[in-house]
């Protein structure tokens, strides 16, 4: 057979050149998108798998029962307070190095365990007030530096002076380390400690907690009325300027970019109605602003996709439109609609900008225990915690998004998973 | 007592009122000869719906209007014991009174320590008030609806009414919206322009909030040219469009024209989680990776790359646009009635051609409406940009410089604690205004091309 000799054989080819290179591009392109993805993933996970852990030191400590407990033998808020927990902490920390004895080196020293293992202390001891007047060892956490430098993470090779941790600080922990006295463990703290200026005991319960809190109140809020919005869209409004003009809106709402809403709830909820400022009302009621399009949109294409014969059954058989709306249609729209709400849930859960306007970057070290106390949410202490110079702080934010992105995309496979489900063919 | 103790009594009155109601209603409907015309919880219901929602509502607004009541009044009554106080030491009162009265804080001066004892008297009276107003108006009327209970009257059709209205009120919720983000950042920002004149705002070339230029100025306090501000943003978008156009359409088209089916649902849901992923994660991504790492990269080359350049900003919001594009594409390039593509084959042309000279000239409206949507998306993006891009606004279109963004300036001028009076503040909702404007008009145009543009195949 002949081949490349004719014109139209060269043509034919150059043809199936030009295919196959349109092939190729989107071959390459979508390749480039899911390098990016590997890559986002796997430097985030690289970053933030070590704050898993963290370093522990461990300590010999005895606490007499005089100063904890008052007359009843029950442990005393007051005498726990005012008891002098750090100094207990640095003395049993200094006794393993009877050499030094200069100032400047024993602050040195000093500054290598945790500002707030003091208060780590009078917490232990508080659950366990059997250990009083007994001889125990505790592990008890390290300063964010030693930490970084245990975990291969403290860059040596800068100058001296312009290091957190000098030579003679580094020798120092090198000393315990060899002597078993600190150790890796388990970063318990970051599940269940709330927001900390020290790296070493900032957790993410309080982010967690708080924004819990928000997308409830973004659920009350937004679900019911999507809902009602949606039906009524769809069953009882009449074709017309005003249904047209509600629809442009729904449609254009959906993009508008999310700061307005942070805007909206700044000037509306906070300056006009006076909701008190950080809280997981306003935060709800702004990301709820800004679902309500997502669910509306989501709710109007499943119950659409009902069929109109089932509607027509209904009506036939003598129900009212609202009842073959309520009884009939909605059921079967129920897991399309479910599986809106989930997306726009899990929009709301990952939104930063909005609540950085109504004030939920505050600095907050306590657990929120209501709707209306000062909280922060996931995202933006991700955002607060990769502010901070602190290299500590690096790791834990990276733990927090791959915590947060897990949660994410568990909560859009189920929403694809609920949709294969209930998908129905009629 | 509390909002929710409140709510969750008057829920209690009309869960009682329900079957109270439907239950004198069932021994009516069987004591009676002629036929009923609802059924007894219809009759339940109605009185549910009265019982609840005006008490409902009246909780809500008592609970709004309150307290700025209260604070107009100790506004006025701070003011007439010294008349001499400006406006902004009244507030500055108001709030300490405030805080003696919560316990908060104490204080010697016996005239707020009389005015703090004061309102909380007014607080506990509210309160009070408010309790007795909401229970009330839900005792009365659950008890006026069930003792006036005829079932000669078709519960059934009331109810739904009131339902139909409640659904309608919903979906105007959306307009409500609108109309509430447009009045409130009009009305911010013609405060701005009042004290900063509109044109300099709209054209100046200099934005610098901290710093006067002149101390002639109005303000005396910077200056507020939008263009280096909108230049800054229309190059971050740039370059991320850049990257998301063509590596989003042409995922779309191999996705859509020439991948098998069980590719196309492996790969789709992943390039999705892209999506899914939160923006202050790009933001942290590419401030902390993609950043120095380009720095790095202009460095070998000989480049003086700035640590908070155009380019890292653009580049990472691209990649989160992509399966933006690509999934709207996608959807655009599917609709294409599959007719035209056999038409196409038939006569010989490849599937490539197919593809180019048939397929996406049909799908080009729709392909224009999802550009504009993510052009429109990346101007509003905040997080990337405020975590990656810089504060100083240059007018540059270098994108190995420092830029800034609208979306950056909004936030740093609003974080922290935020006075109303302030003109750095006010400035910022004239930001919000311009942003708002700008992407309305892209949506807009995006809609109306893609309805307009796109011949009916069917």
């Amino acid at each position: 057979m002949k081949k490349n000799n004719t014109p139209q054989d060269k043509r034919l080819l150059k043809r199936k050149r030009a295919e196959s290179r349109l092939k190729a591009y989107g071959i390459v392109s979508i390749c480039l998108a899911l390098i990016m993805l590997i890559t986002l993933m796997t430097s985030i996970g690289l970053n933030g798998y070590s704050a898993l852990q963290q370093a522990y030191v461990k300590l010999d400590v005895k606490v007499e029962s005089l100063n904890v407990l008052d007359e009843d033998g029950f442990f005393s808020k007051k005498k726990a307070l005012l008891f002098n927990w750090d100094g207990v902490v640095r003395n049993s920390f200094l006794s393993n190095f009877p050499d030094v004895t200069k100032r400047s080196e024993k602050r040195a020293l000093r500054s290598l365990i945790s500002t707030n293992a003091g208060y780590d202390l009078r917490q232990y001891f508080k659950r366990n007030p059997s250990d009083l007047n007994k001889d125990i060892t505790v592990w008890l956490t390290v300063s964010d530096d030693f930490d970084q430098y245990l975990k291969g993470r403290f860059n040596t090779s800068v100058p001296e002076k312009d290091r957190r941790l000098s030579n003679q600080q580094i020798e120092w922990i090198k000393f315990l380390s060899t002597n078993g006295k600190v150790d890796l463990k388990f970063n318990k703290g970051f599940f269940t400690n709330a927001d900390s200026r020290e790296p070493e005991s900032a957790g993410i319960l309080g982010a967690v907690v708080g924004s819990t809190l928000t997308l409830i109140v973004t659920m009350i809020f937004a679900l019911p009325l999507a809902v009602m919005a949606a039906v009524y869209l769809e069953y009882f409004a009449k074709p017309g300027r005003l249904t047209d003009f509600l629809e442009v809106n729904i449609n254009n709402l959906a993009a508008i970019p999310s700061i307005v809403f942070g805007l909206l709830g700044l000037s509306v909820f906070l300056s006009l109605f006076g909701l008190p400022r950080s809280a997981p009302l306003v935060g709800g009621l702004c990301l709820g602003l800004m679902t309500i399009p997502t669910i509306i949109i989501a709710s109007r294409a499943s119950i659409r996709a009902v069929p109109p014969s089932i509607k027509d059954a209904a009506l036939g058989l003598g129900a009212s439109k609202m009842q073959a709306a309520i009884h009939h249609v909605l059921p079967l729209a129920a897991p399309g609609i479910l599986t809106g709400t989930i997306i726009g849930m899990a929009q709301a859960l990952g939104e930063t900008a909005p609540l950085l306007m109504i004030g939920m970057v505050a600095f907050i070290i306590e657990t929120p225990d209501s709707f209306t106390s000062a909280a922060t949410a996931m995202p933006v202490q991700i955002f607060m915690w990769s502010d901070s110079a602190e290299r500590a702080f690096y790791e834990r934010s990276s733990l927090a998004i791959l915590f947060l992105v897990g949660f994410l995309i568990t909560m859009n496979s189920l929403a694809v998973i609920l949709r294969r489900k209930f998908e129905k063919k009629w | 007592m509390s909002f929710t103790n409140l709510l969750f009594l008057i829920i209690a009155f009309s869960l009682f009122s329900y079957f109270f109601s439907s239950s004198r209603a069932y021994k009516k409907i069987k004591e009676a000869t002629s036929k009923p015309s609802a059924l007894p919880k219809h009759y339940g219901q109605k009185s549910l719906l009265w019982t609840l929602f005006p008490a409902f509502l009246l909780l809500i607004v008592f609970t709004i209007v309150a307290p700025v009541f209260l604070d107009d009044l100790y506004l006025k009554k701070i003011s007439l014991i010294d008349p001499s106080l400006s406006n902004a030491e009244i507030r500055l009162n108001l709030a300490k009174l405030k805080n003696v009265a919560g316990g908060a804080i104490s204080s010697n001066d016996t005239i707020i320590l009389d005015l703090a004892d004061q309102y909380k008297n007014s607080l506990s009276n509210v309160s009070l008030l408010r309790t007795l107003s909401v229970l009330l108006l839900s005792a009365i009327l659950g008890i006026i609806i069930s003792s006036n209970l005829s079932i000669k009257k078709n519960a059934r059709i009331q109810v739904e009414s009131f339902l139909k209205s409640l659904f309608f009120i919903s979906s105007v919720i959306a307009i409500l919206t609108t109309i509430a983000i447009i009045a409130s950042l009009l009305f911010e920002s013609i405060r701005f322009f009042s004290l900063y004149p509109f044109f300099d705002f709209l054209f100046g070339l200099h934005w610098a909030p901290n710093i006067a230029i002149r101390s002639d100025q109005v303000a005396a306090q910077g200056s507020f040219g939008m263009i280096p501000v909108l230049l800054g943003t229309i190059v971050v978008a740039f370059i991320a469009m850049l990257v998301a156009l063509p590596v989003g359409l042409f995922s779309a088209i191999y996705l859509a024209e020439f991948s098998s089916k069980k590719v196309r649902n492996i790969i789709k849901p992943t390039l999705e989680i892209l999506a899914g992923i939160p923006t202050v994660v790009y933001g942290y991504f590419a401030a902390l990776t993609a950043a120095p790492f380009i720095r790095k990269v202009g460095m070998t080359l000989g480049l003086d790359v700035s640590s908070e350049s155009a380019l890292a900003a653009g580049a990472i919001m691209g990649i989160m646009i992509i399966p933006f594009i690509s999934s709207l594409s996608d959807d655009v390039i599917n609709s294409v009635p599959q007719s035209l593509r056999d038409g196409s084959l038939a006569l010989g042309a490849t599937k490539a051609e197919t593809t180019l000279k048939v397929v996406l000239p049909a799908a080009f409206p729709g392909l224009v409406g999802a550009f504009l949507l993510a052009v429109s998306r990346a101007i509003g993006e905040t997080m990337i940009v405020v975590m990656a891009a810089g504060l100083t606004a240059n007018l540059t279109i270098n994108p190995l410089e420092t830029v800034t963004t609208v979306t950056v300036q909004i936030v740093s001028l609003l974080t922290g604690d935020t006075e109303f009076d302030d003109i750095k503040t006010l400035s910022a909702f004239g930001l919000g205004l311009a942003l708002f404007a700008f992407t309305l008009i892209l949506n807009v145009i995006a809609l109306v091309v893609s309805r307009r543009l796109s011949e009916q195949y069917d």
